[in-house]
């Protein structure tokens, strides 16, 4: 009679697959900003980065935005009337080159300035490799404390857009969390990105902000108006669920999200899930904590699988909740290639592989 | 100025040899470069900011750096006040507006530009001077700090000390333009190219460049002086140059022969003057330098300090786990020379 059962059902959701149209977005799942915060205005991503920045410019006068093209408002709108609010000598642009512009950041952070760095696309920002890992990350610790650039925050446009092929695509926070010093933040929508942005710009430790670009204009929440900051290193349990934890951040948290609905659905598992939102120091307790009680761990991520940051959470999840995993840990990831043009829609860890991969983490010990 | 380059020469010779012996990690030597690096760091104002590459030590040393500082950096020892974190003359002081040395070459040059806008959104009458050798300027920080400088009209002077080699690499292998004073025009950067080994020469060049930096126009002095050491003690430059070229400089264009001379014309100096400042010199550096060697490293759990401005909680949690693995495997460790154990 199991048997029987399981036959009609796989043929209804035969049925429903066959009917889905394929979508090639993700669905964003906006949040609901604490209260307590006050008045709110609906802005999306863009809008609430722009806002973030505002605020921060208006509180410190020290404050200067600098990058290429943000002077006009920048190629994703983000700065858009801060060079005309704030002068050309505290929002302007920067001849095109990304070393030179972590440099100059750098540079200025060093003599007490705050410096908001604007890094084109993420997938540039590895000609400033050199000035972030090697002088960035290291500026206080090599000097004993005598000098720092803590007042740095760079901020880069990350993650797939649909078409960007190889150099519009990347999501490269891997690289950089394998580098003491650093601390690498990555929001899921609005309300996040604007509370993190300012923690990171008000932070005394050089930061990195990568700002999930398919969400620029896609993503919409009501935004708290005020100045607030979001905690950096705390990571969010956006979902409550008893059955599977799964971890994730940026764009890939929504897919996860969408993953974790069809998977109560259709597979009848309650599904825990957690945004990690800082990467770098990463907050190990909280999904420790949920690992505990779920006793099993999918992270999923855009970047390539191999040495990506699920790698570095399993390995530590692994060391610490030895006595309560049931299966395996589970890596959704994309593949451990170049980030493609037209297969796209076959490059992304979707939803229905994270589905399949909550399907045989529970099917596990049967 | 002239007591800094002989300070400076002797205290090189002592360090030189300590690290021959063992003493000390690794030495990098200033000698031939003594006027460049004082010539200019004089005429500066005290507050300016310096941002440095390695062989500049005398341009902390005229600022008033305590020779026992360098010592302490050398040894990396408990009063090392960059913590024992670097190599050998990788000096920093924020009381002598010296920026911390890092080995990654031309780094310094598009943060020397940053400081220097900051400096110039301060209205705060300091201006930035960022060294670097003629091999550093090709390295793409240099384009980028150039052309960052010019368009964002930076109060900076870009000081080159060209001494003609990059390790074993000659200038005709680093360049085929008219060597690093050639490329300032075409970033719309003044430019004036100096005898490096000419102490007022420097000096002079340098006095005017502030000028010209404090209305907001950066620019670039090419010094043409000569390394006469090895390029570090990890190097024999006999491998690719020969004794006849170096004793060429040594004896027809020291930098200190030459200021010497100038002092003595004037009557301002003589024999006996000399050979009591260098024997006061060799004493005060021996000094310090004794000193330095007596005192213990740093605490070892110190090593953690200072990644971050807090300490976030892994690495709490790794300084736990090496104390507690000291606590149990500490004899195969070297502990005794290190403060607290």
């Amino acid at each position: 009679m199991a048997t029987t059962g399981y036959v009609i059902k796989s043929l209804i959701n035969l049925i429903k697959i066959r009917s889905i149209r394929y979508a090639s977005g993700i669905t964003f799942v906006p949040s609901q900003a604490d209260p307590s915060l006050g008045e709110i205005s609906k802005m999306n991503l863009c809008q609430a980065i722009n806002n973030a920045i505002d605020i921060a410019m208006g509180s410190d006068s020290s404050t200067c935005l600098f990058g290429e093209d943000v002077a006009f408002g920048g190629v994703f709108r983000c700065t858009v009337g801060l060079q005309e609010k704030y002068g050309k000598d505290r929002v302007f642009n920067t001849p095109i080159c990304e070393q030179g512009i972590a440099g100059f950041g750098i540079g200025l952070a060093v003599c007490g300035s705050t410096a908001i760095a604007e890094i084109q696309f993420a997938d540039y920002i590895f000609p400033a490799f050199d000035q972030i890992v090697n002088e960035a990350a290291k500026y206080r610790y090599r000097s004993g404390n005598l000098f720092n650039c803590g007042k740095l925050t760079i901020r880069a446009t990350w993650g797939a857009v649909g078409h960007g092929g190889l150099y519009h695509s990347q999501s490269p926070e891997a690289y950089f969390t394998h580098t003491p010093g650093l601390k690498v933040v990555v929001p899921r929508g609005p309300i996040q990105a604007k509370g993190l942005l300012l923690s990171c710009i008000r932070n005394e430790n050089p930061c990195i902000f990568f700002e999930p670009k398919l969400l620029y204009r896609a993503a919409v929440e009501d935004v708290p108006i005020g100045d607030y900051e979001t905690e950096l290193e705390q990571a969010e349990v956006v979902k409550e669920g008893k059955d599977i934890t799964v971890v994730s951040w940026g764009t890939q948290l929504h897919v996860a999200l969408d993953a974790a609905k069809v998977a109560e659905e259709e597979i009848g598992v309650s599904c825990e899930v957690i945004d990690l939102r800082t990467i770098l120091p990463w907050d190990i307790d909280t999904v420790a904590k949920s690992v505990k009680k779920t006793g099993h761990l999918i992270i999923t991520h855009e970047a390539p699988i191999t040495s990506g940051f699920a790698a570095e959470i399993s390995t530590k999840v692994q060391e610490r909740c030895f006595f309560h995993l049931e299966a395996p840990i589970s890596r959704v990831c994309g593949w451990d290639t170049p980030f493609p043009h037209i297969f796209e829609p076959f490059y992304l860890p979707t939803k229905w592989r994270i589905i399949e991969a909550i399907k045989k983490l529970i099917d596990f010990q049967h | 100025m002239y007591q800094n380059m002989i300070t400076l020469h002797q205290m090189d010779k002592i360090l030189y040899d300590s690290q021959r012996q063992g003493r000390i990690s690794f030495y990098l030597t200033n000698t031939g470069e003594e006027a460049a690096q004082i010539g200019s760091t004089a005429a500066l104002e005290d507050t300016d900011l310096i941002y440095g590459q390695y062989r500049e030590t005398g341009s902390l040393l005229y600022r008033g750096f305590p020779l026992e500082n360098f010592m302490h950096q050398c040894y990396g020892n408990a009063k090392d006040i960059g913590g024992g974190k670097q190599m050998p003359i990788h000096y920093g002081s924020s009381e002598h507006h010296f920026v911390t040395i890092s080995s990654t070459l031309a780094t310094q040059l598009p943060q020397a530009v940053g400081s220097a806008y900051a400096f110039k959104r301060e209205k705060n009458g300091r201006i930035v001077l960022a060294y670097f050798g003629e091999g550093a300027a090709s390295e793409g920080d240099a384009h980028g700090a150039m052309n960052m400088a010019s368009t964002l009209k930076c109060p900076v002077i870009f000081f080159c000390r060209n001494n003609g080699y990059a390790i074993s690499t000659p200038t005709t292998e680093q360049y085929g333009g008219d060597g690093i004073a050639g490329k300032a025009i075409g970033y719309g950067i003044h430019v004036i190219r100096v005898d490096g080994n000419d102490l007022i020469a420097v000096y002079n060049a340098t006095k005017a460049a502030r000028q010209m930096a404090m209305e907001n126009e950066p620019i670039l002095i090419e010094a043409m002086t000569y390394r006469l050491g090895h390029h570090s003690t990890s190097d024999d430059s006999a491998a690719y140059r020969s004794n006849e070229e170096v004793n060429i400089w040594q004896q027809n264009d020291n930098p200190i022969v030459r200021f010497r001379t100038v002092l003595q014309n004037m009557e301002w100096w003589n024999d006996e003057e000399e050979m009591a400042y260098r024997q006061k010199a060799q004493k005060e550096i021996m000094k310090a330098f004794l000193y330095a060697e007596k005192i213990p490293k740093p605490n070892i759990l110190s090593m953690f300090d200072d990644v971050y401005k807090e300490m976030p909680k892994n690495l709490q949690e790794q300084r736990d786990e090496l104390a507690e693995h000291l606590n149990n495997y500490g004899r195969y460790y070297p502990m005794k020379d290190f403060e607290g154990t």
